[in-house]
Order: C-alpha cells, then sequence, then structure tokens
C-alpha cells in the first residue's frame, strides 16, 4: 500500500482538499477510472459533516463494493449477497441509536435484492442506501445487470441486451420514490463535476432523512465500470452522459421535508 | 392470548408455540423477526403484541430470507434476537444462517417443522434432523441443536438457547414439530434456576458486537464482523477456529434416560416422538418387558458418548417421524458394538403409543 504521507499538505502549501477522516488514507481496490471511489468520498463528507462516523454502522453488500469496510472506518457487518437492507432492518431494530447505511450495487440490490430493498423502503426503515448503478456486474467480471442498457454487450449478453428476452433497465430510483416508506429518492451521476456536486448534496439529503426520523433514504450513482465496459476511462466517463443519462434521469424523486 | 389472572401464579395453559413466545420473552429477548408458516403461526401472532409490551422490537418480515438476515444484523448488535418458522422457511434461512456461523453471531432459530420434502403438509414431521443438525446451509458449519418434547421444555429451552448462541456467539436451532408446537399442556412459566440475565448474555459479545466505535471511546477502532477470508490460507484459520469452537461444543450434551439400567432394549428417540415412545414403553414394562428410553435433548452435540457406553450387550432401536436420520448418527456412535434397528413413522402421520409396540417388541426377538 502507497503512502499517504504525500496526501497531506506540505510545509507553505495551502490545504485545498485533505484526507476525509471517515475515509482513512487507505488506497483502495477499485481500477483506474472506477467511480467507487468518488462514490466513497461523498458518503465519508456526509458521514463528517454531520459528525456521526462515531455512531454509524456501514452494512457492505457483495460485488465489488464488498470490501467498503476496509475503507470507512466505522463499524461494519458483511451481509449476504442482496440482504444489506434486512441486515440493516436488524441493525435499526437493535440499536435505534445509530446511523446505518448501506453501499449495494445494482445487481446485488436490483437484482438478488431487490425484494429485501423495497420492503426495508416500504416499511420505512429509517437507513440509507447507497446504489451504484454502472449497468453491470463488476466483481464477477462483467455480466448483465439488471439496470445493463438495451443493445449493451456484456459477457452474458454478447450481441448485446434484447428487450425481448432479457427485458429493459429497472430504473430503482422511480420505484424508490413510489413507497411510502421512502423519504428520499434521487439519482445523480458521478461524471463531471457539476454531477459531483450534485451527488454530494443528495447523498447528504439521503443521510439527513434518516437522522430526523423521516424515513428511508436512497441515491442511486450512475458511475463508469471501464474495466467491464471495455472502455478507458475518459470514454467510460462520457458514456455516462451520452448512452446513461437519457435511460436514467437525473433528479430528486421524492424528498419529504421535516414538520 | 393466554392471561394469567385466574391461574396458579406462574402457570399457564398454552401450546408449545405460545410457551416459546413466553420463554423468549422472559429469557430477554429483544428483537423477534418472522414470516407466516403452520404450524408456528402463534409464536409471531403472540410476541407481535408481547414483545412490544416488553420494550422489544417485532418485524413481519418479507420473507424467511429477509428474516434471517434481520437476525444477522441484529445479532451482530448483540442482543438477543430470534426468528421462527417451519421446514421450507429454515431451507430459506440457511444461507443466512451458514454466514451467521462463520461470522460468529449469535441468535436463536425455532423450527416447528412439517412434513416434507417441497411443500408437504402441516403434519407432524422428524425430517428436518438433517438439515438441523448437519449445518444445513453451505460450508463447514454447525448449529446447537436442542429438541423440545412439551411445552415446558418449549418454555425452558428458550432460556437454553440463549445462553448458548451468547457463550459460544452461533446460531442456536430449537428443533420442534407440529405436535409439541400445537399441544396444550400447562407450563409454569418460572425462569428455570441458574438462568443468565440478559446484561450477562450481551456482556459475553461485549468485544465483538458493532454498536458505532464511539461507545467504545472517541479514538476506538472500527469493528467488523464477517465471514469472507479471501487471502490464502485465511479461510483455513477461519474453518480451524470454528472447528475448535464446534470441539467446546461438545461438552453440552444434554439427554435424559429413562430405566436404561435393566434394559435389553433402549429405544432412543427425541422431541414428540420421545414422549409417544416413552408411553409405549411404559406399557410394555408393566408387561415384564425390559426396555428404556434414551431422549437426546441436544441433537447436536449428539450424545455419543452416552451411547456408546451403553450399548455393550444391550439393543438399540432407534424410532423417529422420518425415512431414517437419526439412525445415522447413533450407527456411528455405537460403531458396530450393538445391533442398532430402526422404526420410521411416515412424516404427517399422527401415531399413538399403540402404533409403536409392535415394532419394539419386534427388536426384541
Amino acid at each position: 500500500m502507497a503512502s499517504a504521507k504525500h496526501l497531506h499538505p506540505q510545509e507553505a502549501e495551502t490545504p485545498v482538499f485533505d484526507v476525509n477522516p471517515v475515509l482513512g488514507e487507505r488506497a483502495t481496490h477499485y481500477c483506474p477510472g472506477c467511480h467507487h471511489g468518488i462514490a466513497h468520498r461523498l458518503v465519508s463528507e456526509a458521514l463528517y459533516e454531520l459528525g456521526v462516523a462515531d455512531k454509524t454502522i456501514l452494512v457492505a453488500s457483495v460485488g465489488c463494493s464488498a470490501f467498503a469496510y476496509d475503507y470507512f472506518n466505522v463499524d461494519s457487518v458483511e451481509a449476504p449477497h442482496g440482504r444489506a437492507c434486512a441486515v440493516a432492518t436488524g441493525i435499526r431494530r437493535a440499536r435505534p441509536e445509530a446511523v446505518v447505511f448501506t453501499y449495494q450495487g445494482d445487481g446485488d440490490m436490483a437484482a438478488i435484492g431487490i425484494g429485501e430493498s423495497l420492503h426495508a423502503a416500504n416499511r420505512g426503515e429509517k437507513i440509507t442506501a447507497v446504489f451504484i448503478n454502472n449497468t453491470v456486474y463488476g466483481m464477477t467480471g462483467g455480466q448483465m445487470a439488471p439496470t445493463t442498457l438495451i443493445g449493451q454487450k456484456t459477457t452474458t449478453t454478447l450481441h448485446g441486451r434484447n428487450f425481448h428476452s432479457e427485458g429493459g433497465p429497472i430504473r430503482l430510483a422511480e420505484i424508490m420514490a413510489q413507497l411510502q416508506g421512502v423519504a428520499h429518492a434521487s439519482r445523480c451521476a458521478l461524471d463531471s463535476v457539476k454531477h459531483v456536486k450534485e451527488a454530494k448534496k443528495a447523498v447528504r439529503r439521503a443521510f439527513d432523512v434518516q437522522i430526523a426520523g423521516l424515513g428511508f433514504g436512497f441515491v442511486e450513482l450512475l458511475s463508469g465500470c471501464p474495466t467491464n465496459w471495455r472502455m478507458d476511462p475518459v470514454s467510460a466517463n462520457r458514456r455516462i452522459a451520452t448512452d446513461m443519462i437519457p435511460v436514467f434521469p437525473l433528479g430528486v424523486f421524492k424528498d419529504v421535508k421535516g414538520t | 392470548m393466554n392471561s394469567d389472572s385466574g391461574q396458579t401464579p406462574g402457570r399457564v395453559l398454552v401450546k408449545g408455540n405460545e410457551a416459546v413466545a413466553y420463554g423468549a420473552v422472559d429469557a430477554g429477548l429483544q428483537c423477534y423477526f418472522g414470516y407466516p408458516i403452520t404450524p408456528q403461526n402463534e409464536i409471531p401472532e403472540m410476541l407481535s403484541t408481547l414483545l412490544p409490551e416488553h420494550g422489544g422490537s417485532f418485524v413481519q418480515a418479507e420473507s424467511e430470507v429477509g428474516a434471517v438476515n434481520m437476525l444477522l444484523g441484529a445479532g451482530a448488535c448483540g442482543v438477543p434476537a430470534m426468528v421462527s418458522s417451519s421446514s421450507c422457511g429454515i431451507s430459506l434461512m440457511q444461507e443466512g444462517i451458514s454466514y451467521m456461523a462463520g461470522s460468529h453471531i449469535p441468535g436463536v432459530i425455532v423450527n416447528m417443522s412439517r412434513g416434507g420434502p417441497g411443500l408437504g403438509d402441516i403434519g407432524p414431521s422428524q425430517g428436518d434432523y438433517f438439515q438441523a443438525v448437519k449445518g444445513g446451509g453451505h460450508g463447514d458449519h454447525r448449529n446447537l441443536v436442542l429438541a423440545p418434547a412439551t411445552a415446558q421444555e418449549c418454555y425452558d429451552f428458550m432460556f437454553k438457547a440463549f445462553t448458548l448462541a451468547f457463550v459460544y456467539r452461533n446460531p442456536v436451532m430449537i428443533l420442534g414439530d407440529a405436535v409439541v408446537a400445537q399441544l396444550k399442556e400447562p407450563v409454569r412459566r418460572v425462569p428455570p434456576a441458574g438462568t443468565n440475565t440478559p446484561e450477562y448474555l450481551q456482556s459475553l459479545v461485549r468485544d465483538q458486537r458493532i454498536e458505532g466505535y464511539g461507545a467504545r471511546g472517541k479514538a476506538a477502532a472500527p469493528r467488523l464482523l464477517k465471514s469472507v477470508y479471501l487471502a490464502e490460507g485465511a479461510l483455513a484459520g477461519r474453518n480451524r477456529l470454528l472447528q475448535s469452537k464446534y470441539a467446546e461444543m461438545r461438552k453440552e450434551v444434554l439427554f435424559e434416560r429413562e430405566n436404561v439400567d435393566d434394559a435389553d432394549l433402549i429405544v432412543i428417540a427425541f422431541g414428540s416422538m420421545g414422549r409417544t415412545a416413552r408411553s409405549a414403553i411404559h406399557r410394555l414394562r408393566k408387561a415384564g418387558r425390559n426396555i428404556g428410553l434414551f431422549r437426546p435433548l441436544t441433537l447436536y452435540p449428539f450424545p455419543e458418548a452416552a451411547l456408546q457406553k451403553l450399548a455393550p450387550g444391550r439393543r438399540f432401536l432407534v424410532v423417529e417421524q422420518n425415512i431414517g436420520q437419526m439412525v445415522e448418527d447413533v450407527r456411528l456412535a455405537v460403531n458396530g458394538v450393538c445391533p442398532v434397528y430402526w422404526h420410521g413413522v411416515m412424516p404427517g402421520l399422527f401415531v399413538g403409543a399403540d402404533e409403536l409396540v409392535d415394532p419394539i417388541l419386534r427388536a426384541l426377538e
């Protein structure tokens, strides 16, 4: 692991960006151009600004972000594939004072775990779910995800996803917004400075509603996966704007204000 | 719902399922997660009011998969938590149980089993013996398994189950059936002697529970509960640790022996079948037959040593309501020292002592 010393401002330098203590100083295992790093940073900034890291519990899922607990300096538990929202429900009921969040990819949350996710949301569990949508299974090598775009080539849709045999991409943020227990549901993208700034606000809001006791907080982050898209990082970044956002519109689909 | 009014203090007339609910609450249950399935429905129905009245949390989950993962979450926090279900529902929980075992997470699982395979029926069955005692889920894991035969044992075993779960940081299963679950009988609703307080149990996992590191001081190191060990050799180490724990569990073995000292034949049966066998044996002893009863109360650990000791010069007959499951463990324990016969009752049938008399006599011939 690389020394983190160089990350800190040296003498006579003015800090403009520093290590976030919630995220720690470890280099991640993520691929070049992957957006998990940005998503991790946004979550850690929300926890840091809210001053709640010391009472936060992370429920890790299965996928590329399975080892998110190696990076977040918070108490963590591993969930079976797809079950993070059920595990988070158990934690929430056992520890009403804690801040609880799940961090899940699209295979984990929108395929195998869609049942647990929708029902936890519908019960209005006071938890926050950070949903990474990169239209592909990353950890297992690039198979079709429920969010894969029509025509997108993956290792299990070599000729492109066909609507007539594989269905179309699931828009989870819109589904979440229909459930009564959901207090915040939004979709953001991590492909540009402007979008990342919007995402930061949305992630923060998804924690705010939990802490205010308003209900389930959900934020979907459109992310790049250059490795499994077989693209260089710059092209992958571009794909988010050209191909993904037209199918997955950005915006806040639901936001309950406190009384 | 049952009320204590008009009854002897501490005495209630309840079904096994209701005794489970009372036992769980009296043992300090804080979180319950479940999903409807017959024949265990009285457990969630009762706990949906009883548990919140005692300051706990009740969740009707979206599925057994959801329920067991809620148990994983609550258990990771180190609070007394449980699920209940029946056979097919327990099959769905096996993934979560394996994760709990791999992560050292305590929790209690009540299985009021039903006939199988598949949807089967809702009658009595002991067809989940393998599923309960051989781990059930993937990987080399073990559950501690308690087999109650009466409503009283349903109540008492809940205390034992929570103690074992926290001492060993492991899933504990209560394996009953439709007879145990539905039979209504008097129960002394008083915690068994030597019962641990819920506070003591929780203190046993103080060093591993997740809670937010601030609970341990501003600069405390974060904690992690997990079952994944990818680095070369790491999983081997984990499994060695689990195996040493399972070896330690062996001292928790419990069984009941009745009239075994002079017995030519010992009938081995667990749960409700142990009860029916006892009635048949009493009848045969009155007729001058030297027959004893051996009833395992823990199915894992299995009382191998006790059976080995009893084997020389005797015959064993295993009576169980399945197609032959516990008999395999008896044969392994005895290792050929004495003949081991088997009588199976088909799952879903209701049999009385009358129907066991002939099979027992045949084993004596």
